[in-house]
C-alpha cells in the first residue's frame, strides 16, 4: 500500500465517481439540502463525519464478525443496522461532549441515518476490496465528494434565485436539469484516474 | 438460522450499546422549553428578536426573554408560556405598526419619471424617489409586499394603509420603508399624525394638500399636553394621548386622523350623555375623567359638563352600568 495508491482513491471518490454526479446516490439530500450555503455546508461536513466512521466500523463488522461466520451475504441488513445506531450513538455523544458541533449539525445528523450514500460506501468498500486504511481513506474523500457536489448546487441554486426563470421551469424543474448538467460535466473527468 | 442469531445478537448489542449510551451522554433538557415550543406560532418570524420559535422557547425559560415578546402569538400565547413557566403574567398593550403617510400621490407632482424596478427600494435610490416630497410614501408597496400577514391594504387615496385588526407588530415592513414612514403605536391609541414631513408650512402646503404645516393648532387644542410640533412637524406623545380627537377635529389639512371617524359620515365627536335613569352614581366616570368635566356625589346622577368634556369616550368604557350613551349625530357636508 503506499500514498499514491491512496491519493488514487481519494481522487477517484472525490472526482471521477463523485457520489452524486457519477454513483447517483444521496440525491435527496442533494435536492433537498442545496437551498443555501450554510446549510449545504453543514450537511456536507456531517456528511464527511459519518461516511468516515461508518466506513471503519462495517468494515470491522464485514472482516471479523461477517466473513467469519460466512454470512456475506447478510451484508446489506446488518450495515444498515450498524449505520442507524452509529447514527445515534454519535448523536448522543455530540450532545454530551461537543454541544457546539451538535449544534452546527442540527438537524442534519439525523437526516444522514436514512442516506443510501452512507450505505453505498460501506458497501463499495467491501466489494473494492480495501483494506483498513484505504476504507478509511475512501470514505472520508466520498465524504468530501458528496460536500463539493452540495456546495457547488448550492452555490448555483443561490445564484438562480436572481435569474429570470420560464414559470414552468421554476423550482425542483429547473434544479433538476441544473444537476443533470454538472452531471455531465463531471463526466470530463472519466478515465483522470 | 445461525444468521438470524448473529444478526440477532448484533442488534442485541447495538441496542444495549446504545441503552448505555443514552444514560453515560444524557443531556438534561428543560421539558418546558418544548411545552413552550408548542404553543408558539410556528410562523418563526424572528418579531421576538430570536432565530426562531425554538430558540425563544430556550430563551424564554432560561429567562433570557420576556413572555411576552411573542408579538404573533399575542395575548394567548403569553398566557399559555405564564401557565407553564407558573409566572404572572404581566400585560402588556397590543402594539401595532403605523405608516405616518396619507398623501394622494396620484395628484402630487412629480421631479422626473421613474422608470426603474418596481420597488421603493430603488426609486428611494433615484433622488430619494420621484415624487416632490422627499419625506412621503413612494408607493410601490414594498410593505404591502413583505407582510406576512396580510396585514396591508391599498386605500383609496393608493397609499398603503395597516389593518390594524390583522397586524401583530412583527416589524417586517418596518425594516422595508426606505422613508422610515413606519412606527410602533398602542393599539388603542385612536388618534394619529399621517405625515413625516418636516418641510416648512407653506412649501409643506404647496407639495401635498394632506401635509402637515406645523400650524401649531394641534398643539393649543390638546387638553392633556400631549401633541408637540417639533422640527415642522406634529407628533403624538401615545404616553399621554387620551384619544380625544380634538387635534384630528382642528388640524387645517387633515393629516391628523381620527380613527374613530374614520370611513364613517361623521365629521366631529359628539359629547357623550348620562342616562340619568341609569346612573348608580358610583363616581367611576368621575374618576377617570381625563378633564375633569364630570361631576356629581356618590349615590347620586353625575353630569357631564359639555364646556370642558373633550369626547374622548373614557367614560363610556369605564361605566359598570352602560349608563352613559354616546352617538353622534353631525354628519359631514
Amino acid at each position: 500500500m503506499s500514498i499514491s495508491g491512496l491519493f488514487v482513491i481519494a481522487v477517484s471518490a472525490i472526482l471521477v465517481n463523485n457520489f452524486v454526479l457519477a454513483r447517483f446516490l444521496g440525491l435527496c439530500p442533494f435536492m433537498g439540502v442545496s437551498k443555501k450555503l450554510d446549510s449545504a455546508f453543514g450537511m456536507g461536513g456531517a456528511v464527511i463525519f459519518v461516511m468516515t466512521i461508518a466506513s471503519a466500523v462495517t468494515w470491522i463488522i464485514q472482516h471479523y464478525i461477517l466473513n467469519k461466520f460466512g454470512l456475506g451475504y447478510l451484508q446489506t441488513i446488518a450495515f444498515i443496522l450498524v449505520i442507524a445506531s452509529l447514527v445515534q450513538f454519535i448523536e448522543m455523544f455530540l450532545h454530551k461532549a461537543l454541544p457546539h458541533l451538535y449544534k452546527a449539525l442540527g438537524i442534519y445528523l439525523p437526516l444522514i441515518t436514512t442516506n443510501c450514500a452512507i450505505l453505498g460506501v460501506t458497501i463499495l468498500n467491501i466489494d473494492e476490496g480495501y483494506n483498513f486504511i484505504q476504507t478509511i481513506v475512501h470514505g472520508f474523500s466520498a465524504g468530501l465528494g458528496f460536500l463539493l457536489a452540495l456546495v457547488m448546487m448550492a452555490g448555483i441554486r443561490e445564484k438562480l434565485e436572481l435569474a429570470d426563470v420560464p414559470e414552468s421551469l421554476k423550482g425542483l424543474g429547473l434544479t433538476f436539469v441544473t444537476a443533470s448538467l454538472m452531471s455531465l460535466a463531471f463526466m470530463g473527468f472519466a478515465g483522470l484516474v | 438460522m445461525s444468521a438470524g442469531i448473529i444478526l440477532g445478537i448484533i442488534g442485541a448489542i447495538l441496542g444495549i450499546v446504545l441503552a448505555v449510551a443514552s444514560k453515560v451522554f444524557h443531556v438534561e433538557v428543560d421539558p418546558r422549553i418544548e411545552e413552550v415550543e408548542e404553543v408558539l406560532p410556528q410562523a418563526n418570524c424572528g418579531a421576538c428578536g430570536f432565530a426562531g420559535c425554538a430558540s425563544y422557547a430556550e430563551a424564554v425559560v432560561k429567562g433570557n426573554a420576556e413572555i411576552t415578546d411573542c408579538t404573533p402569538g399575542g395575548e394567548e400565547v403569553a398566557s399559555k408560556i405564564a401557565d407553564i413557566l407558573g409566572v404572572q403574567k404581566e400585560n402588556k398593550e397590543k402594539k401595532v405598526a403605523i405608516i405616518h403617510c396619507n398623501a394622494n400621490f396620484e395628484e402630487m407632482n412629480r421631479k422626473f419619471d421613474y422608470e426603474g424596478i418596481d420597488s421603493c427600494r430603488g426609486a428611494s435610490l433615484a433622488l430619494g424617489g420621484d415624487l416632490t416630497c422627499d419625506y412621503g410614501c413612494l408607493g410601490y408597496y414594498d410593505c404591502k409586499n413583505a407582510c406576512p400577514f396580510d396585514a396591508i391594504y391599498i386605500s383609496e387615496n393608493k397609499v398603503p394603509r395597516i389593518d390594524e385588526e390583522k397586524c401583530t407588530a412583527c416589524g417586517v415592513c418596518i425594516e422595508k420603508c426606505p422613508k422610515n414612514l413606519i412606527d410602533y403605536k398602542p393599539y388603542d391609541m385612536e388618534v394619529d399624525v399621517l405625515c413625516k414631513s418636516k418641510e416648512k408650512g407653506a412649501s409643506a402646503k404647496k407639495i401635498c394638500q394632506t401635509a402637515c404645516i406645523a400650524c401649531g393648532l394641534c398643539e393649543k387644542n390638546c387638553p392633556v399636553d400631549a401633541i408637540h410640533v417639533e422640527d415642522n412637524l406634529a407628533v403624538i406623545d401615545y404616553d399621554k394621548c387620551i384619544s380625544c380627537g380634538k387635534c384630528a377635529e382642528v388640524c387645517p389639512t387633515d393629516a391628523i386622523e381620527d380613527k374613530l371617524l374614520k370611513d364613517t359620515e361623521y365629521e366631529k365627536r359628539e359629547t357623550p350623555n348620562i342616562i340619568e335613569d341609569e346612573c348608580v352614581g358610583c363616581t367611576v366616570c368621575a374618576k377617570n375623567c381625563p378633564v375633569e368635566a364630570i361631576e356629581g356625589e356618590v349615590k347620586k346622577v353625575h353630569k357631564i359638563d359639555k364646556s370642558i368634556c373633550v369626547a374622548c369616550g373614557i367614560c363610556v368604557d369605564k361605566c359598570p352600568k352602560d349608563a352613559i350613551e354616546w352617538e353622534h349625530v353631525s354628519k359631514k357636508e
